[in-house]
């Protein structure tokens, strides 16, 4: 066990950081420019995993085990939100018969 | 005594009955109740006035204060509503309710076709309960209240047939006039409550007395109550609104524009006479603006044709005689003549009031004429009115003009010959209307002719009455000149000793007096004879409006443009500031700027609104957008 723990603390911490913020603008940019409203929810999950992944690091390379359990609730958030996201998607796709979102303008003003 | 404070109530209830039971009502019940209660307060008047008299003639001060209740307590202001009752009020009192008698009987004559006829009785009722606070009232408070009630009622009764524009006018005219006096006169109460710390007659006169002649404060003082005087009593420069407001029904004009409304100016100076004995400046002004304004009426009434257009006029002029006589100091002499034109000057309008009913509402004298026959009581009447006014001996108004006349000369002989000159032309144009109306060939329509009657006895009793007083008021002050014991200036005496005291009796040696006394009279005979050798003998008839006049004529005939140097001065003036707020500063200012705020909000909202595009990937860059924001403010201000 303190063997994964001391690889892990091999590997400084800024290449974690780094790595995960990359990620992070890669889903948000995901989320600004994709119009399929499922590839928009991907970049979501690819937020959210990012972040996990840091949480976990910084959690390792403190010692301080809250972040990981951090962890834990965020992806149980990310599960329900899913749950949400996809059946709202679902109606959408009846009523609209497309997942393109610049369908969805019926409230413009 | 105790009862004082039914006197003006009644007249108020019968307002009320009147006013709220118009409809009702039938025209007996009206008129019983309208007159009744200026009957019964004309006869407890009576009675306070016999309390008085027997005060005064135990030699005691008969002044009486009856306060009815607290009403105004803030601070170190304390007004209450209470009477004075003292020989000067007493005698306004029976001037007031009992010439309001004789007016309200011959109204029930006057106005009985008219369908207003309550409403009338009303506003007369209302008037008397203003007049009677006016002169009750022990303090300036509860008199400025009746000086404010009495002009609202002369604006009810001078518009009373209010679908005529031009009556409507007059009376907002009045209305209006009256007001820029009561502002000189709200001011000085709060000018001589900041200098005496009371407004109770009782508190301030005393006090004056201890203060120096000349004092800057009083001067101020009574020179806006004078301000207010004249615009209610009708002097320059605020008189044109009495020759307008003719545009009432005659007793109207015989109640409020002859024998009291018009009076309550001379009653508050002579209330007040200590304050104006203390200053001489503002005495000076009085007399001056009293003079100027006799000469300049009676100059006017010389030209005029409609008979209430000569009265008003000739009001205008002895209010300014009344005037003089309270600016040389002749404050008893004043209310003397306060007195007799009340008797005269009543008579005048209501005969006028008869012979218009005669002729089927013509008030032209040029379509009059010869009337003597047709209307004896009226005639006779009316030539006892005329006499008294042109100050032939013996009737009233010899004694009382003739009293203001013998001080203005001990003050000024300039003023004694222009008071004279004023006499001279008031002998004239009364007697010019006399003899234009009943004297001659009736020169009006046939038509006309057909109604001439007598008038009835409701209308002719009341003349009788005042005629009656007209011939022998004059013995109520009878000078020690010739032998009288100057009944009147001994009841007023305690009113005016103060000023008194200070003034000094005038020093007219009684050869003086008869020599002044005889001028008058003889003078005033001979104008009377030029104006019959004019009007009767010649036959002369006055010209058609259109006709050509000479400069002197027509100033007098069109009232020296006085109407017209208002309305360019003062009129129009106001009216284009009126305009020009309404335009730029209302519409443009106020409502622009108004309107402009909910302008500024729709064209915002409208702007705003474009970032609804419903466009749900814009709205997440929003929100990228935000937190990025949010984000920054916290790393470089946190």
């Amino acid at each position: 066990m303190e063997t994964i723990v001391q690889n892990m603390q091999g590997v400084p911490l800024t290449h974690y950081i780094l790595f995960c913020s990359l990620i992070f603008t890669i889903g948000v940019i995901g989320v600004l420019i994709r119009r399929n409203i499922i590839i928009i929810m991907m970049s979501i999950e690819l937020m959210l995993n990012s972040v996990n992944l840091l949480l976990t690091a910084f959690s390792v390379h403190s010692g301080d085990p809250s972040g990981q359990v951090f962890v834990f609730f965020i992806m149980a958030l990310a599960a329900a939100e899913v749950a949400v996201g996809l059946a709202i998607i679902v109606m959408v796709y009846r009523n609209t018969q497309s997942v393109d979102i610049n369908a969805l303008n019926r409230l413009r003003g | 005594m105790d009862l004082v404070w039914l006197i003006p109530l009644l007249p108020l209830i019968g307002f009320l009955i009147n006013g709220l039971g118009r409809n009702v009502l039938p025209k007996a019940g009206v008129g019983i109740v309208g007159c009744g209660v200026v009957l019964v307060a004309f006869l407890l008047g009576c009675g306070v006035f016999s309390s008085v008299y027997a005060a005064r003639q135990a030699g005691e001060a008969a002044s009486f204060t009856l306060p009815v209740f607290d009403w105004i307590s803030a601070g170190n202001l304390h007004v209450s509503l209470s009477f004075l009752v003292d020989p000067l009020s007493a005698i306004m009192l029976l001037i007031v309710t009992g010439i309001g008698f004789l007016i309200h009987v011959y109204s029930l004559g006057y106005m009985h076709h008219d369908a207003g006829f309550a409403k009338f009785f009303a506003y007369l009722n209302l008037f008397i309960f203003f007049m009677l606070l006016l002169v009750l009232g022990s303090n300036y408070i509860v008199m400025f209240i009746g000086w404010e009630g009495v002009g609202l009622c002369s604006y009810l009764l001078i518009g009373f047939w209010f679908k005529n524009s031009s009556y409507a006018n007059a009376a907002k005219k009045a209305f209006v006039m009256n007001r820029i006096g009561d502002l000189g006169f709200l001011i000085a109460v709060f000018g001589i409550f900041a200098t005496f710390g009371t407004l109770e007659f009782s508190g301030i006169f005393p006090e004056a007395a201890k203060m120096a002649s000349g004092d800057t404060t009083l001067l101020l003082i009574t020179l806006l109550l004078f301000v207010a005087a004249t615009g209610k009593s009708a002097q320059i420069p605020l008189f044109t609104w009495l020759p307008d407001a003719m545009a009432g029904p005659t007793p109207v004009s015989a109640l409020i524009h002859a024998a009291t409304m018009v009076t309550a100016g001379i009653y508050m100076i002579a209330r007040s006479n200590i304050l104006f004995t203390l200053s001489p400046i503002t005495l000076q002004v009085v007399a001056a603006i009293g003079i100027c304004t006799a000469l300049l009426a009676a100059a006017v009434a010389v030209t005029q044709n409609d008979i209430k257009k000569v009265l008003a006029y000739s009001t205008v002029s002895q209010l300014g005689y009344m005037f003089l006589g309270l600016g040389v100091g002749a404050f008893t002499g004043a209310f003397f003549h306060v007195l007799t034109h009340a008797f005269f000057k009543a008579l005048l309008f209501l005969g006028a009031g008869s012979v218009i009913h005669a002729m089927s509402d013509e008030q032209d004298m040029r379509s009059m004429g010869g009337l003597k026959k047709q209307l004896p009581v009226t005639y006779v009447t009316m030539l006892i009115g005329t006499i008294a006014i042109a100050g032939i001996p013996p009737l009233s108004g010899f004694f009382s003009k003739d009293e203001i006349l013998a001080h203005a000369f001990a003050h000024s002989n300039v003023l004694w010959v222009l008071g004279f000159i004023g006499a001279l032309f008031t002998a004239f144009y009364m007697f010019r209307m006399l003899f234009l109306t009943f004297f001659g060939q009736f020169r009006g329509t046939a038509e006309q002719k057909s109604h001439l009657h007598e008038s009835p006895a409701t209308m002719t009793i009341p003349l009788i009455v005042l005629a009656l007083l007209a011939a022998v008021g004059g013995l109520l002050n009878v000078p020690a000149a010739l032998g009288g014991g100057e009944a009147l200036a001994g009841f007023l005496e305690p009113v005016f000793a103060d000023s008194a005291a200070k003034m000094g009796p005038i020093h007219l040696e009684h050869s003086t007096e008869y020599v002044l006394m005889s001028v008058s009279a003889i003078a005033a005979i001979v104008m009377a004879v030029v104006a019959y050798r004019q009007y009767v003998s010649k036959a002369v008839v006055p010209d058609a409006d259109e006709a050509p006049r000479g400069v002197l004529s027509r100033l007098s005939y069109h009232k020296f443009y006085v109407d017209e140097l208002y309305d360019a001065l003062i009129v129009r003036p106001l009216n284009a500031l009126s305009v020009f707020f309404y335009r730029h500063v209302d519409k443009s200012g106020i409502d622009g700027f108004v309107n402009g705020v909910g302008k500024a909000t729709g064209e915002s909202s409208k702007g705003i609104r474009l970032l609804q595009t419903g466009n749900v990937g814009f709205y997440i860059f929003m929100m990228v957008i935000a937190v990025a924001a949010l984000l920054a403010y916290g790393i470089f201000n946190g």
